[in-house]
């Protein structure tokens, strides 16, 4: 065995590559509940993955076929029904894994320099996995896949001047069609998984050159070698200790998975939607057409921000700015210390009032916008989503004063535990 | 530090939750005393008498067409020859003119052609592989009791549940023609309890006269209307037997939608167990190699 593996090194730079990858990666040893997150959500594209090539082999990208292929694949194909629950479960859990793992980097400033090159990777990565939803969602061609697509697609019209021509070119067509169908189903199996396989590998170089932020903000890198170790004093073996604690929860992961695979694959109509049983039907209309529940927080600001000078652009800008907003934030944020526990209220402030913002928002987009009534003639919905996404924005806008101002602790030498 | 973390946790959870049990009251359309839908995916004899009823009644006009019929063979314990002979009543011409059965191994076709359900109906009837998916089995449920004589209506029927819907009362020589009955309420207290006492499907909907209506007050007055169907004649068989009936065929309706939904809830136990028991032994050998670490 460890003959070949001379042979290999010998001819390609296996053992190396191990190493500095994981094997001998010095990793901070204070790691808590919330830096799971990283590696759960490798794991989820690796099932994902794999799910979704035993998907390919039964699914018909064919408007005419398409339903029914996913039926068959339900009723037919044996194991047809878990491979489906995965990988529609796959995708909420994605979101779930990636939105903690983002809210993780926030919190304990894994954003900051050094590392704005792997916090630009990731939102690269989180737009990417937008792309891939979106367009899987469409290929059970169900009424939620066609209206949803419909929708989102006509935001693209909007765009002044070229907006109209763009949504042809992205649909093919002047409706949504068999010929959207399968550019779709193109993207979703190979053109979107080959980019987020490719930014994946970039977060993790990137992330291994610098090396891993902690609870406590402490550059392991920079602490003196243990002599005994020849590790940073507060570092690890990536190998064996981080695989078996990951491995922990990814099983972890895994029970809550299969708790929703196997006894709710629904969620209670938010993971797979009661209105997508019915099949695509361009003339039918359905009265309340909502996204899946991760686009909803920017849905409901889209549909927050009043039409002006005739035109939906401003909601559609306002809704693009909102994702595009999370590619600064290394920049916006002027905090002396990187991580929470060492930061002042402003900070910890702001950020309860964003998360709160973005679950608010991600509620009434799932909701139609009368749904809570009307005060006057102002729905109370509406008026809500307005109030949030201010607050949404302002999370951005004033960081770097608030940050700047915020009364901080300074960070310790070593980390804490 | 720990502390402010949940603090935050506990701000943002406590606001989901106030806001939506406040959505829940908020929802708009008239009450309904729905009955959730008495079935059980494991009564096997009530699977194959709603399989009985739903070839007969449904299959002349609906499909279900990802639905195999001998799927019932290894789900409900019906031998092909049982199919063939009870279960299988569409047809049609082989190529030499000769009339042959559907095979066992075809899906669910309906009887009527397409375009003259459209003709006859004004819309083709939806495939009922999925419906309990769709519209839920408790909606289904109150759906078919739902039914009632109406005059004003292409069809002679109305539905209590689905208002004007192009299906007619097909159950109605077992359940026996029913009528609607509206009564009117001064206080949704009085409306809602006697919306709980009715044995079927029942609504409930308040109904704000505008202030022109209700005089020079400018106040509005706000009338509580219930319907309910009540037996006109009585069918073939007794309320509690029609009950039984259509909880038969939902039952049917839920488990063609999910024919494997019995295998993924049995093999979901067994998977967490395992789950489980990996989880002990992991968790165990992540303590004994972390043991070095201080």
């Amino acid at each position: 065995m460890s003959k070949l593996l001379t042979w290999i090194d010998d001819r390609f730079p296996l053992t190396k590559m191990w190493e500095e990858q994981w094997g001998k990666y010095a990793a901070p040893k204070n790691f808590n509940f919330w830096y799971y997150f990283g590696s759960l959500a490798a794991f989820v594209l690796v099932i994902q993955i794999v799910s979704g090539i035993f998907l390919t082999m039964n699914y018909k990208p064919d408007a005419a076929k398409a339903f029914e292929s996913v039926e068959y694949i339900m009723r037919d194909v044996p194991w047809g029904w878990l491979i489906r629950y995965i990988h529609s479960t796959g995708a909420s859990a994605f979101f779930i894994v990636v939105y903690l793992h983002m809210f993780r980097g926030v919190m304990y400033g894994s954003h900051r320099k050094p590392r704005e090159l792997i916090w630009i990777f990731g939102v690269l990565i989180y737009l990417s996995l937008m792309g891939e939803a979106f367009m899987g969602y469409l290929l059970p061609w169900g009424q939620m896949s066609y209206w949803g697509a419909q929708v989102i697609i006509n935001l693209f019209a909007a765009i002044p001047v070229i907006g109209p021509d763009l949504a042809v070119l992205i649909r093919g067509d002047y409706v949504i069609s068999d010929v959207t169908l399968n550019r779709f189903f193109a993207f979703h199996v190979i053109a979107l998984p080959l980019v987020l396989i490719g930014l994946v590998a970039a977060h993790l170089t990137a992330l291994h050159e610098v090396g891993s932020s902690n609870p406590d903000g402490v550059e392991v890198k920079k602490q003196p070698k243990d002599p005994r170790t020849g590790l940073p004093l507060d570092a690890i073996y990536s190998h064996p200790y981080y695989t078996i604690k990951d491995l922990v929860g990814v099983i972890f992961f895994l029970f809550i998975f299969s708790i929703v695979v196997f006894f709710m694959p629904e969620m209670g109509g938010y993971f797979l939607e009661a209105n997508n049983f019915i099949p695509a039907d361009s003339l039918k209309t359905p009265a309340h057409i909502a996204p899946v529940w991760y686009f909803t927080p920017y849905y409901s600001i889209l549909r927050a921000v009043p039409p002006m000078f005739d035109s939906q652009f401003p909601g559609v800008a306002a809704m693009g700015l909102s994702v595009m907003a999370f590619f600064f934030l290394p920049w916006l944020d002027r905090g002396k210390v990187k991580s929470i526990r060492y930061r002042g209220w402003w900070f910890k402030g702001m950020l309860a009032l964003f998360v709160v913002s973005f679950l608010v928002l991600g509620w009434l987009g799932t909701k139609p916008t009368d749904a809570l009534g009307k005060i006057g003639e102002v729905e109370c919905a509406t008026l809500l989503a307005r109030i949030f996404t201010v607050l949404y924005f302002l999370w951005f806008v004033l960081m770097p004063w608030y940050t700047k101002r915020d009364r901080t602790r300074p960070e310790p030498e070593r980390v804490t535990g | 530090m720990i502390k402010s973390l949940a603090a935050i946790v506990l701000i943002a959870l406590s606001t989901a939750t106030t806001l939506v049990a406040s959505s829940a009251s908020a929802d708009e359309g008239p009450e309904m005393n729905n009955f959730a839908a008495p079935i059980d995916r494991h009564d096997v004899a009530s699977l194959q008498r709603g399989a009985k009823l739903f070839v007969n009644y449904c299959l002349g006009c609906h499909s279900a067409q990802h639905m195999r019929y001998n799927r019932m063979v290894s789900d409900l314990g019906l031998t092909d020859k049982a199919i063939v002979e009870n279960l299988i009543l569409r047809g049609g011409l082989e190529r030499d003119g000769s009339y042959s059965r559907d095979k066992v191994g075809e899906t669910m076709k309906s009887t009527l052609d397409r375009a003259d359900a459209k003709s006859i109906f004004g819309v083709v009837p939806p495939d009922l592989s999925v419906e309990a998916r769709v519209r839920g089995v408790d909606w289904l449920y109150a759906y078919l009791r739902g039914f009632y004589r109406d005059e004003k209506t292409a069809t002679g029927w109305n539905n209590l549940v689905f208002p004007n819907v192009s299906m007619p009362h097909v159950l109605w020589e077992m359940s026996g023609p029913n009528k609607l009955v509206v009564k009117e309420f001064d206080s949704p207290e009085l409306a809602r309890g006697a919306l709980l006492q009715t044995h079927v499907v029942g609504t409930l909907e308040a109904v704000h006269s505008s202030a022109e209506a209700s005089g020079a007050h400018g106040k509005q007055a706000t009338k509580y209307l219930l319907r309910y169907v009540e037996p006109e004649r009585p069918g073939t068989m007794s309320l509690q037997a029609y009950d039984t009936a259509v909880t038969d065929l939902v039952n049917f309706l839920d488990y063609i939608a999910e024919p494997a939904k019995n295998e993924r809830i049995q093999l979901g136990i067994k998977v967490l167990i395992f789950l489980g028991i990996l989880f002990v032994f992991a968790y165990w050998a992540k303590r004994e190699f972390w043991k070095d670490v201080h």
